[in-house]
């Protein structure tokens, strides 16, 4: 089954991916893409203290991500890839890797320089930017907190900039 | 940080079943001035959330109850704990602990938490299978 959802969310392992999302997807595993939890293990036991005996946590660095990628979606496990925000995502997709894959935007909390998009997703210009190059990849990008909520269009998130995401993307 | 102070708490919930919860305590004992806050994690980051936390939790003995403790609120609770040791974090709270710990507070911090959390526990019972019906048939009977 692979790869079932490639998803950035602040809190990574939490209610809402394990309960919310692993209620529909069954995943067998969460890989956790995150430079600074790979190396942190008194971290990797806090994110896994809540996952039901069913499901087991990786943490892994974006390098070995990249090239553990191919294995992981030909792999029978159910797998959800996580990542706590859209730079990191943007980095494991570099050079077009994640391309006919979508990825799922769940919370990303306010913060100075961000502007609300939804409830529960605040955006920095260069994370418009960066969802903006990962259209542009071929990556379908959408956000949705649970699966019972609307699913929200890329095109739609950045409102007022899409007439720029469809010049940026003519332009190429 | 003296242990004999009386200790403050600091319930930390998704939602707002943190402030529901001092709603129904504030009804049932009242609650002395700054010695329960709710928190919630509406809108805040997971490193805004530990912030908070941190920030109430600072200047002496202090328990976070955290409503699950398996939830992102008890994991910024338990990030706090990594920083500060002194503090006491109790996942899962519920009401009957909050009413024991108004009352007990003057106790030692360690104390203290062990008794909530064993109060916590024995709270939990299905009324209608664990405790004696006054009047009523039994259910293994019926």
């Amino acid at each position: 089954m692979a790869v079932l959802l490639y998803r950035v969310d602040e809190r990574l392992i939490h209610g809402q991916v394990v309960v919310g999302w692993g209620a529909s997807l069954r995943p067998d595993l969460i890989v956790v893409v995150d430079d600074d939890l790979a190396g942190s293990a008194w971290e990797q036991e806090l994110y896994t203290l809540g996952l039901p005996p069913e499901v087991t946590a990786a943490f892994t660095t974006v390098t070995e991500a990249r090239e553990a990628l191919p294995s992981w979606r030909s792999s029978p496990q159910r797998i959800i890839v996580l990542t706590r925000d859209i730079q990191t995502m943007s980095r494991l997709a570099t050079d077009g890797i994640l391309s006919g894959e979508e990825i799922n935007l769940g919370g990303i909390h306010a913060a100075p320089g961000r502007r609300g998009v939804l409830p529960y997703l605040f955006l920095s210009p260069a994370e418009e930017e960066a969802l903006e190059e990962l259209v542009a990849s071929g990556v379908s990008v959408s956000a949705r907190d649970l699966p019972s909520s609307r699913r929200v269009e890329c095109a739609e998130l950045l409102g007022d900039d899409v007439a720029r995401l469809a010049s940026r993307r003519e332009a190429r | 940080m003296s242990d004999t102070a009386p200790v403050r708490g600091i319930v930390v919930s998704h939602g707002k079943l943190a402030e529901g919860l001092l709603d129904a305590v504030a009804r049932i004992t009242g609650i002395p001035e700054g010695v329960l806050v709710a928190v919630s994690n509406i809108g805040l980051s997971p490193d805004a959330l530990v912030a908070e936390l941190r920030r109430l939790a600072g200047g002496g003995p202090a328990i976070v109850f955290a409503d699950m403790s398996s939830g992102s609120c008890c994991l910024a609770a338990r990030r706090l704990l990594h920083e500060d040791p002194a503090i006491v974090v109790i996942g899962g709270v519920n009401l009957p602990i909050l009413l024991d710990f108004v009352v007990q507070r003057d106790r030692p911090i360690q104390e203290l938490a062990a008794r909530l959390v064993e109060k916590g526990r024995a709270a939990i019972t299905s009324v209608t299978v664990d405790l004696p019906r006054h009047g009523g048939t039994p259910l293994s009977s019926r």
